[in-house]
């Protein structure tokens, strides 16, 4: 035993750090979850006294930080790490022992985070966690509100977590570049490496911003520096700005796993090709651009000139355009096929739904005016639950069925997956559909309690309720791992009777993953096999 | 549990409780009251009929077709025609997507400049609100009120309109000024001024929050707007105005206030008490709420916060100032004196 657990930790493999990476995400995302059913609890009733206001905040700010820093981008890295060499056909990644270092000071920085719970000191005085909110709004985190050393264990986190996600995303890319199989062009990569490619220098682009923004705080906090502090002539706003600029790319980072997993999910279990594959890259490509210059829309509210706000509004709308696409390309992937409704093509048909109206939503926050009204409200809480709940979870849990029996050998079970995904539906909507209208009826987020008597009693227990569905969703997905890897079906090599290079080789793969580096013709190298009469490079 | 927090929940009433105001208690931002939410509103109205219709359309053809082209039974085990895509559609499905843009575009960029760049007229009342960890200051510059958590504007009405011009700052972090039903939220940050206005066509309380995270208490930063016809403005503002009652009856209870720690941090004009760190007390008993808009202001419940702010409103800046019971009758019947 000691010797196996040895292995996991030394370990350079590209899969088992993938693995690593992508159980210590679900670890968290358990945390982060129990963390959101405590304030959901006290939310479900008005003038609630169960959670104090100041474990609450630390509730908020932790969940939204665990969210974002420990479940998405380690569910990011996990991914890109698992499938990109086998998609491409290589060995390993082209930096192995940076591959370990990113993840091992990645768990670190997420360590350091709840440590804070026995070392740090917030805003209220005692020891404990981060309570300054997740984007941590100067000057609330100078030391004059925030004293001790709970916000500095927020900091330190984050730096170090991004140091992390700096290295997988160099090593993503130079693996694409550099180690793809023999006859394996650009134009021939499953769009799941492309979109890898895409949040890979998006990470290069968005994490510099917020690395100095931290450093500059921290330089305010223990050195007297003034960038944030306004009582000294600092700029709060500028803050915003900082952190912004990482934080609207960091959406679409956390969002293109998603969109890479449904990418590869929904042809093959409609039977066709991806339809519009150079559209799909391009529609990428271009979220990808666009993302970099619409932070602002997260500050309509901060008293920006007019020409500003419009500029922002109309830009975050253009997101919309090369997001639409995809939308209407996995459409017309799914048109004319024969649909096979597995549970990782459920989860990838709710997030087609749930995604749309969380692009809808998205839209309607870039109308700077209507931003107005409920930004920092519910509105905004429940429309970013539908893209990284509705939209990312529905994908990656969709992804984990999917390539879970690559990754162990055994199939996970149909009937609880469809229990998993029923479940999470129903607790879903309950949830975040009320939401939005608790928005819409002045609701500002972030509140450990309210008042009865504004019209938002029955919603929040409505919201409530929905958790318990989640929960009980996400119970099924853990039964479900935990019997598959005792007494799962064995899953061969190619379950669902895919084209990618991953289904070419042994489930698990050996440490190797091709006993001969495989040759390819076009971007669907198994069809070709199968179909001897009629293959794909026929028509490139 | 800890008590403090029972305590809290026994003193907590509804949102509704009023005095016989009128107070519009759900701020539902689709019953706008005043011109900036109606810009809002006439926006929002495009943006959702454009919305709706893209979700019927999309969500329609993506139920048709997971419908249309499920897998059956009775199928050829043939994979299907296998279609790499179409350029036409693409263009199609990428035109039409720019062309709402530039509609939805344009219809932001009209309102945005209605609401942002409105010339205020010479006769706009002008009030600063400051915010603060965690309640609301307001000032009346050309009136000489000071007030807290409760803003008094009169009436707009179309032979007389009426707009409030709000010049918005902070003294401490970051706060957000927002009642739905008058003007979408604009942020409250110190070392910048912000602007909003508002221009209420109905009379009684709106209610609102503090929108913008700004520590423990961000939960109970409540704003009240009283919107009352002019001439009940001007009779408020008239009483603001004057210097705080003078009971010779109280000379006692008001010596003993004067000597305590509360007047390092409270106003109360025309007195010694000048502190300007927590809210103006001159006119306390002329509001309805206390711990901005957390209790109504009801003797006891004036009481119990004297008594100790933190087992109603933990966090708040108002240390428990351990008074013994006489000073609390004392310094409660004085404050209860200041109409």
């Amino acid at each position: 035993m000691p010797s196996r657990l040895h292995e996991w930790i030394v370990t350079v493999d590209h899969k088992r750090l993938g693995i690593l990476y992508i159980a210590t995400s679900l670890f968290f995302f358990a945390v982060a979850g129990v963390l959101a059913a405590l304030m959901r609890l006290q939310l479900a009733f008005p003038n609630a006294t169960f959670v104090p206001p100041e474990v609450f905040n630390r509730l908020m700010t932790m969940h939204g930080t665990t969210m974002v820093f420990l479940v998405g981008m380690p569910f990011f890295a996990g991914l890109a790490n698992y499938l990109t060499p086998l998609m491409i056909g290589s060995r390993d990644m082209a930096f192995p022992r940076l591959n370990a270092f990113g993840y091992w000071i990645f768990l670190f920085g997420g360590m350091l985070l709840y440590f804070s719970y026995v070392a740090g000191e917030g805003l209220a005085g005692h020891g404990t966690a981060p309570d300054v909110g997740w984007f941590a709004y100067a000057p609330l985190t100078e030391r004059a509100f925030s004293r001790g050393a709970s916000t500095d264990y927020w900091i330190l986190s984050i730096i170090l977590t991004g140091i992390g996600t700096t290295a997988s995303a160099i090593n993503v890319i130079a693996t694409i570049v550099s180690m793809r199989c023999k006859g394996m062009t650009l134009a021939r990569m499953p769009l799941f490496v492309w979109l890898m490619l895409v949040v890979s220098s998006m990470v290069l682009f968005a994490l510099p911003p917020l690395t100095a923004g931290q450093v500059m705080l921290l330089l305010d906090r223990y050195l007297g520096a003034h960038f944030f502090d306004t009582q000294a002539g600092g700029s709060a706003v500028l803050w915003q700005h900082f952190f912004w600029v990482f934080g609207h790319p960091e959406v679409y980072i956390l969002m293109l796993p998603g969109f890479a997993c449904a990418s590869e999910i929904i042809p093959v279990f409609s039977r066709k090709p991806m339809f519009g594959r150079p559209a799909m890259i391009g529609a990428t490509i271009g979220i990808g651009m666009l993302s970099s210059g619409v932070w602002a829309h997260h500050m309509f509210s901060v008293g920006m000139t007019a020409s500003s706000n419009i500029y922002f509004a109309v830009a975050s709308m253009a997101v919309g355009i090369p997001t639409g696409i995809k939308i209407f390309n996995w459409l017309g992937t799914m048109y004319g096929g024969k649909i096979r409704f597995d549970t990782p093509m459920l989860f990838c048909i709710g997030f087609l739904f749930q995604f749309l109206i969380a692009g809808l939503t998205g839209i309607m926050l870039a109308v700077a005016p209507f931003d107005w009204q409920v930004t920092d409200s519910y509105f905004v809480v429940a429309h970013f639950h539908y893209v990284l709940l509705g939209g990312l979870l529905f994908t990656l849990f969709g992804g984990l069925y999917y390539w879970f029996p690559k990754a162990t050998g055994k199939m996970l079970s149909e009937t609880l997956g469809k229990w998993h995904f029923w479940l999470l539906v129903i607790g879903f909507h309950l949830t975040f559909d009320t939401l939005h209208f608790a928005g819409i009826l002045g609701m500002p987020r972030r509140i450990y309690t309210y008042a009865p008597g504004r019209g938002w009693e029955t919603l929040n227990l409505i919201a409530s309720i929905g958790v318990i569905f989640q929960a009980a969703g996400v119970a099924c997905l853990v039964w479900n791992i935990i019997r598959s890897l005792r007494k799962g079906k064995p899953a061969g090599s190619d379950p669902w009777d895919a084209w990618t290079l991953e289904w070419a080789t042994a489930s698990p793969p050996p440490e190797y993953n091709f006993a001969v580096l495989p040759e390819v013709r076009s971007s669907r190298p198994l069809w070709d096999l199968k179909h001897p009469e009629d293959p794909d490079w026929r028509y490139e | 549990m800890n008590c403090s927090l029972r305590i809290a929940g026994a003193l907590f009433a509804t949102a509704e409780f009023s005095f016989g105001q009128n107070v519009h208690s759900v701020a539902n931002i689709f019953r706008p009251q005043a011109t900036p939410a109606d810009s809002v509103y006439n926006v929002s109205m495009l943006m959702l009929a454009i919305c709706a219709a893209i979700f019927v359309v999309v969500g329609g053809l993506l139920t048709f077709t997971i419908v249309r082209f499920r897998r059956r039974k009775a199928d050829d085990p043939r994979e299907p025609a296998q279609v790499y895509g179409s350029n036409r559609i693409e263009i199609a499905w990428t035109v039409i997507p720019v062309l709402i843009v530039l509609v939805l575009g344009m219809a932001t960029a009209r309102a945005v400049v209605e609401v942002q760049d409105k010339r205020m007229p010479a006769d706009a009342l002008k009030v600063t609100v400051i915010g603060h960890q965690w309640w609301w200051e307001f000032r009346y510059p050309d009136l000489g009120i000071v007030t807290a958590n409760e803003l008094h504007v009169p009436l707009s009405t179309a032979a007389k309109p009426a707009v409030a011009a709000l010049r918005l700052e902070s003294a401490d972090v970051a706060h957000s000024f927002w009642v739905p039903q008058l003007a979408g939220k604009t942020d409250v940050i110190p070392g910048i001024t912000n602007n909003m206005w508002i221009d209420p066509r109905q009379a009684g309380v709106f209610l609102g929050n503090c929108a913008e995270y700004c520590g423990m208490q961000h939960a109970n930063m409540l704003i009240r707007i009283i919107v009352e016809p002019p001439a009940e403005f001007e009779r408020w503002a008239a009483e603001q105005k004057l210097d705080a009652a003078v009971d010779p009856h109280l000379a006692e209870a008001r010596g003993m206030f004067l000597s305590l720690n509360c007047i390092n941090c409270h106003t109360v004009s025309g007195t010694e008490a000048k502190g300007t760190f927590g809210p103006d007390l001159s006119h306390l008993m002329s509001r309805t709420t206390l711990g901005s808009g957390m209790i109504p202001n009801t003797q006891e419940n004036l009481r119990a916060w004297i008594k100790d702010p933190q087992a109603i409103k933990r966090g708040n800046l108002m240390p428990n100032l351990q008074l013994n019971s006489r000073e609390l009758d004392e310094v409660a019947k004085y404050l209860s004196s200041l109409k």
